[in-house]
């Protein structure tokens, strides 16, 4: 059976440990993680974690089923298959040579993202996205020199019935 | 008024209902070991952490109460793991308290400080760390409600020094507010309308029970269930008892070392009506191969069991108690035939696998271990009797050749086969039915590895039995070197052992040794009416293997026999 992405938001009880028993049950299990995103909703006391995992459909059922399991969990909820919105920010720090940075510039335009650190020899870039127009910008910028890179991880909700 | 933490935990002890503590002090604990003096309630000193585990989870399958273990921090923590993880793997509640540094210097490598809430997170169905006394009493709520409801399992909570001595107002907290928890134990009606179409269909069913049914105390429902439809049933090692083994309809278990009869009816039946099991790999052998022409209900209060390692047919979420309670209900509105002819070619059939190869074994000069268990089932089938065991062929015998008739009487660590398991678990089960008759049937590798617990026994007075079956071998892997690595018997003689007859008088037991066959019932007469703590020796003949025997891996069907 063919493994592919699935996205899977959590509600979880903002406790010491809760992300430990997430993590453990993910690599004592054998599932993996792509990503992972966590911060604190609105709601005190409760977070969201974001996790992408790559694994076939039953498999995909038993890491639900086990998440569900785990007391400080209170919803699992997978996105895909569903209507959902999904983004994801990196921040990319890219060798600038003067001869190179009016493309850069011109890229950082098309891509509609925004320069927030400028060197002598480097700008830094963020920039929002799903992940294909991530992977895009990322394959435009190498041949230019990326000094380094950092990606949140997706994030992603439902999208509400119009 | 204020109470302080030790008090606390005394509290919500006596409005648990826990009367027997199974422990270990030290000095994270002293507090509270101060306080528990004060009560009436019934500490048991055990010899080993891992002892004080292992009693804790006897004494929860024999009682059916939650069992209870309070450790120190540090080294009496982590001697708990291996009897917190044979708990966890076979669903069993208890509820174990640690100490822990003062919540100041945690984290600071301080003397006997370890993190044993991070080492347990995976071998415990939920762990806690208090770190404000305010949370106390509701943590110590939620751990014994978790540690009995839904899929039952271990608990741990961990109390700093400081937290046992701070003082706060309690009340104890009636209702449990987890929104995050909510066991399914009402099954989809939907599901067994199903269920009950493919009973009704069905020309080859058969039934395979675990140890759910008897966590949910659901093997006279099963009884009813098999009975009123006359489908033959099996068990996993943790299931024996569920269903009565002097039953028509008993296959005997199933699995690696299970009948010849079930694990070939396995194969046959067209449906299988699995209840409480996990589909264990020690049961299915090669999955595929696995119940190939059956459809299959899997009934389960635990969905991730479902579906995990075995494709199903019906699933169905719910407590096995109310399920079966549901499922009898539908059958009975039903006009099922005449069963008996219906069934007789399947029963036919079974009965003739199991005339063709029934257990066996050959009798010798030497004592066979089969003999030993098969006396010890004739002269104890009439009491009260408890059986637990360690781990290895003695456990396997155990399973084989006493036939269990209820739940709750037979005891053995089956997922995670523990050695050392069934002494201490024999104390346990002694403590909480004092007026059974507890035997543990052991091999001579396993008891050496808590053998420090006779000392237990005999300071309370439990009158514990252990019947040693002594192949002067770790028997079972030495079968598996003869079977399958050419009898390369690597480090597996045990000829270097201890005298158990005088080990048992060091101990303030009583010890006994059988070397002929004829010495055994003898021996066995002996010991088990002693009022004592005793230790029977059984010099058994060292090569004997368990048959039949499905090699890992392999289709159930492919069975090595005598
Ligand atoms: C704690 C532990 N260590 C190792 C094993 C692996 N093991 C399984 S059975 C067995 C041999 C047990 O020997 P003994 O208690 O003499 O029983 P026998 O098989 O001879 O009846 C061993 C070493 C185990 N199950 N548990
Ligand atoms: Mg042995």
């Amino acid at each position: 059976m063919t493994e592919e992405n699935h996205v899977l938001s959590l509600l979880v009880d903002n406790e010491p440990g809760v992300l430990s028993r997430i993590v453990g049950l993910f690599s004592g299990r054998g599932f993996n993680i792509e990503s992972l995103c966590v911060a604190e909703t609105t709601e005190p006391g409760i977070s969201r974690i974001t996790i992408v995992t790559k694994a076939n459909t039953p498999v995909v059922e038993q890491i639900k089923k086990q998440l569900n399991k785990l007391i400080n969990i209170l919803k699992v909820y997978e996105l895909t298959g569903q209507d959902f919105v999904q983004r994801e920010m990196a921040l990319i720090k890219v060798t600038a040579k003067p001869e190179h940075r009016a493309e850069i510039l011109r890229i950082v335009d098309i891509f509609r993202c925004k320069v927030v650190d400028v060197g002598q020899e480097h700008y830094t870039i963020e920039v929002t996205g799903d992940q294909g127009k991530l992977a895009a910008i990322i394959s435009l910028l190498k041949p230019l020199g990326i000094k380094e890179i950092a990606k949140t991880g997706i994030i992603a909700l439902f999208r509400e019935p119009k | 008024m204020k109470l302080t933490g030790a008090q606390i935990l005394m509290k919500v002890f006596q409005e648990e209902g826990v009367d027997t503590l199974f422990g270990y002090p030290g000095g994270a604990v002293v507090d509270i070991y101060d306080e528990l003096a004060r009560t009436d309630i019934r500490h048991i000193l055990v010899r080993h952490e891992q002892g004080g585990v292992h009693a804790a989870d006897g004494y929860a399958r024999a009682s059916g109460k939650v069992g209870v273990c309070l450790v120190t921090s540090g080294p009496g923590a982590t001697n708990t793991v291996t009897g917190i993880a044979s708990a966890y793997m076979d669903s069993i509640p208890i509820v174990v308290i640690t100490g822990q540094v003062p919540t100041h210097l945690i984290g600071n490598d301080a003397f006997q400080e370890v993190d044993i809430v991070g080492i347990t997170r995976p071998c415990t169905k939920h762990n806690y760390l208090v770190k404000n006394i305010d949370d106390l009493a509701r943590i110590l709520r939620e751990a014994f409600f978790l540690a009995r409801s839904g899929r039952p399992g271990p608990v741990l909570v961990d109390i700093p020094k400081d937290i046992a001595r701070a003082t706060a107002g309690y009340k104890f907290p009636k209702a449990v507010k987890m929104p995050s928890y909510n066991p399914t134990y009402n099954p989809n009606m939907h599901q067994l309308q199903k269920v009950v179409k493919l009973v009704q269909d069905a020309r080859r069913p058969m039934i395979f029970a675990g140890g759910g049914v008897i966590l949910s105390k659901s093997a006279p429902e099963l009884t009813e269930f098999a009975r009123k439809t006359r489908i033959p049933v099996t068990t996993s090692l943790m299931g024996l008892g569920a269903f009565p083994g002097s039953d028509p309809l008993w296959l005997g278990m199933l699995g690696m070392h299970g009948t010849y009869r079930a694990n070939m009816s396995t194969s046959a039946c067209d449906l299988l009506i699995a209840i409480g099991v996990r589909f264990d790999d020690r049961v299915t052998g090669k999955t595929d191969a696995f119940a190939a022409q059956s459809k299959i209900v899997h009934i389960d209060i635990d969905p991730t069991s479902i579906r995990k390692n075995i494709p199903v047919t019906i699933p169905v979420v719910g407590d096995c108690k109310i399920t079966l309670g549901h499922l009898n209900r539908l059958i009975d509105a039903l006009d099922l035939g005449e069963l008996d002819d219906r069934r007789r070619e399947w029963l036919d059939t079974i009965a003739a696998w199991k005339s063709t190869q029934p257990l066996a074994y050959q009798q010798g000069e030497t004592i066979k271990p089969q003999f030993v268990i098969e006396k010890l089932y004739e002269l104890t089938r009439d009491r009260e009797t408890i059986i637990t065991t360690e781990v290895g062929q003695n456990q396997m015998w155990a399973a084989q050749y006493y036939h269990f008739e209820k739940p709750g009487h037979f005891i053995t660590s089956g997922g995670l086969g523990v050695m050392g398991f069934g002494l201490p678990a024999a104390i346990g089960a002694q403590t909480a039915c004092p007026d059974s008759l507890v035997v543990d049937v052991a091999g001579d590798g396993s008891i050496q590895m808590n053998i420090q617990e006779m000392a237990t026994a005999v300071q309370y007075g439990l009158p514990v039995k252990v019947v040693i079956l002594n192949n002067r071998y770790l028997g079972m892997v030495r079968q598996w070197q003869e079977l399958f690595y050419e009898c390369r018997y690597a480090c597996t003689s045990m000829e270097h052992a201890p005298d158990f007859v005088k080990l048992a008088e060091a101990y303030g037991a009583v010890g006994l040794r059988a070397e002929k066959p004829e010495e055994v019932e003898a021996v066995l007469r002996e010991g088990l009416f002693s009022p004592r703590t005793v230790i029977m020796d059984f010099r058994v003949q060292q090569t004997e293997c368990v048959y039949p025997m499905v090699p890992a891996g392999a289709p159930i069907t492919e069975m090595l026999l005598v």
